[in-house]
């Protein structure tokens, strides 16, 4: 069984905010009015946390951290839930969220280290040309419940389908999710951490590889690699 | 006495005990009027709410949780006021426990709802509670929760009735309304020597059983917080805090129900400046073992100085919830130590001016244990200050008055002081007393007892 995982080259990352709105778009997050956003309640399932700056503008230095969910192998959320509606997938690793049982208790949320659930405090809006361009194999969530990224899990249903169907073993290149597709400065990876000759696995191994808050335990399937020096 | 032509005379002066229920003046009426209009407009602030989503909330990222949260802990807490304390008051053979007993135990069975009821208010999809139910995942403390609960609602709702079966066929043998009500729940009581035996069996079993399942209760409530890894909550001393601020706030809400008992159905005979000076001494107890347990985790925390902690630490502290912090320290420590740590200060009103400052402490505390944590998280990029917006006040003024409603009905159903226990304790608790002494009295002070009861 694979074990997906993504390796974000810090190096490599200019800070455009393509994997953010290709996440947006892919996943069907609901657009936020200033309002919200003001409020902190905006969704992004992958955030730009800036986390180095320096000068002012327009001489600024400005360094980013993308972050989607940690998928993490150990994660806090998972235990917490009362209905067992977020899961860890035994086939493939990936954190899930079921949104037609979550109740909105919201302990996912707060036990999450990393902060990446996002709660649906109303009923999700759309401009009407936004409304038509909707992902279909993406549900639609209603309000009241946790969601957060899943790797673009439905893209990994799709290819899986299409390889059985052309009767072939699922390819590497088979499964990216919309953020690691997107990224214009090739600084996103995506692949089978198990597999020892995949590309995420040689560049986790590299000595400039680290996880977010490794000391907690929760074994990240997101690897960073620091900047060069 | 007589009125409405029943005839309460062989109770003697314990008829007053009767009284509320038999006559409903004016100012019965008014308090009705006011609690219902306030727990309606809950109820709109809810359904406002529950329309809208919890969007109608001050919440956001990364403050999930305010003060929904905030009253499910202080709720449970109130609720231990009653069972546990009436638990140990009956199995120390405390004398003076006879009239506090049932007002006691009736905050635990009503306030219990109040707590759970939060957490469904808390809910994004309400609809779906019985997920809990239908896909319940034990790993959670939620569903800790869940069971401890149901068990201690259940235990203290059958510690409540048996004590109350006699008293109920006293009224069904003397009032004329309600007749079916009394009685299908005098269960036929006879007051035959047999009947009497099980009722003091299964008080005492149940006294016993229920001090357990309240100390589970707290310590469960506590987990919520401390299994989950944040800041400030991930800390072993949680259980044990929990339940020393349960039963604190527990005993201050006691106090003040009983001061308001006393003072509406004019029972200064059975509730006495006794009663007040010993659940003072007791309060004054707890405030030290309070400020013992925060003295405790605040030094822990500090002396460790972990930077992920400290943000925490110090928004209470010097930052945006000091404020709360602060007030909570003194209406929790230094208000009610300096009024019941001086005799003359302990006396009714000074306990009840300290039981509404530890009442409101103990909120504050659990505001402070809830919000600071969420607005510091781990990863330091999601900041966010919470401020309650008027349905989430609304709603616990909703909350507050149904509570204090439905105490005020219960009053006007039941007698709010045991009647066969004070009955009792006329009877029988002086004589019981002298045995208890003569037996361990050793030398010439058993024949002074000896002589004094002759």
């Amino acid at each position: 069984m694979p074990r997906w995982g993504m390796v974000i080259d810090l190096d490599k990352c200019t800070a455009c905010g393509a994997c953010v709105v290709s996440c947006q778009s892919e996943n069907n997050i609901p657009y936020s009015s200033p309002e919200a956003k003001a409020q902190g309640r905006s969704i992004s399932w992958m955030s730009l946390l800036p986390h180095f700056m320096e000068g002012e503008y327009p001489h600024l230095n400005f360094r980013v951290l993308p972050r989607p969910c940690m998928q993490c192998d150990n994660p806090p959320c998972i235990k917490v839930c009362p209905v067992k509606a977020t899961y860890l997938s035994k086939e493939d690793g990936i954190v899930g969220q079921i949104y037609a049982r979550c109740i909105g208790c919201r302990y996912c949320t707060t036990a999450c280290p990393y902060t990446v659930r996002y709660f649906n405090w109303y009923t999700p809006q759309w401009t009407e040309e936004m409304k038509s361009c909707l992902n279909k194999d993406v549900s639609v969530r209603p309000k009241g419940v946790v969601e957060k990224c899943t790797f673009c899990h439905h893209r990994l249903i799709r290819a899986r389908e299409k390889a059985k169907a052309e009767g072939r073993e699922l390819m590497p290149d088979d499964y990216v999710p919309a953020c690691v597709e997107t990224c214009p400065a090739d600084a996103m990876y995506f692949g089978d951490l198990d597999n020892h000759k995949s590309i995420v696995s040689e560049l986790a191994r590299s000595t400039r590889a680290f996880r977010l808050m490794e000391e907690l335990g929760t074994e990240p399937k997101v690897i960073y690699l620091a900047e060069k020096r | 006495m007589k009125s409405e032509g029943i005839s309460t005379e062989h109770l003697g002066e314990d008829a007053v005990l009767l009284e509320p229920i038999i006559k409903t003046g004016p100012r019965f009426y008014i308090a009705v009027f006011i609690l219902s209009a306030i727990v309606g407009w809950g109820v709109y602030a809810y359904l406002n709410q529950f329309d809208k989503g919890l969007g109608v909330t001050g919440l956001g990222v990364p403050v999930y949780w305010g003060i929904y949260i905030t009253n499910f802990v202080f709720f449970i807490g109130i609720s231990h006021a009653g069972t546990l304390i009436s638990a140990i008051l009956r199995i120390a053979q405390a004398e003076w426990r006879r009239p506090i007993t049932r007002s006691a135990e009736v905050i635990t069975v009503l306030v219990l709802f109040f707590g759970v009821g939060n957490i469904l208010i808390d809910l994004g999809r309400p609809d779906r509670m019985l997920n809990v139910i239908k896909h319940g995942n034990f790993r959670s403390p939620l569903l800790w929760d869940v069971t401890s609960i149901s068990l201690y609602l259940t235990a203290s709702t059958i510690y409540l009735y048996i004590p109350l079966i006699p008293d109920i066929a006293i009224m069904r043998d003397k009032l004329t309304k309600r007749k079916w009500l009394y009685r299908t729940l005098a269960l036929g009581w006879t007051g035959s020597e047999k009947q009497w035996k099980i009722l003091n069996t299964s008080i005492a079993v149940m006294a016993v059983l229920v001090i357990p399942i309240a100390v589970s209760v707290h310590t469960v409530v506590s987990f919520v917080f401390a299994m989950t890894i944040q800041p400030m909550w991930h800390s072993a001393i949680f259980g044990p805090y929990f339940v020393v601020g349960a039963i604190f706030s527990g005993i201050a809400a006691l106090i003040i129900a009983m001061a308001v008992i006393r003072w509406a159905y004019k029972l200064e005979n059975y509730m006495k400046p006794l009663h007040f000076n010993y659940l003072g001494i007791l309060l004054l107890v707890m405030t030290l073992l309070w400020f013992y347990f925060t003295f405790a985790e605040y030094l822990t925390t500090f002396y460790g100085a972990e930077p992920i902690h400290m943000s925490v630490f110090y928004a209470k502290f010097s930052g945006a919830y000091a404020p709360y912090f602060w007030s909570m320290f003194a209406a929790c420590f230094i208000i009610p130590f300096i009024i019941l740590c001086n005799r003359k200060t302990r006396t009714i009103t000074g306990t009840v001016i300290a039981s509404i400052s530890v009442t409101i402490g103990m909120w504050l505390e659990r505001f402070v244990i809830v919000v600071p944590t969420l607005a510091n998280p781990r990863l330091p990029y999601e900041r966010g200050i919470y401020t309650p917006t008027w349905v989430e006040w609304s709603i616990f003024a909703g909350c507050l008055a149904s509570f204090i409603l439905l105490y005020v009905l219960f009053t006007k159903f039941f007698p709010i002081i045991s009647i066969w226990e004070i009955k009792e304790g006329r009877e029988k608790a002086l004589p019981e007393a002298v045995e208890k002494i003569k037996s361990y009295m050793p030398g010439p002070a058993k024949k002074a007892i000896e002589e004094v009861c002759e």
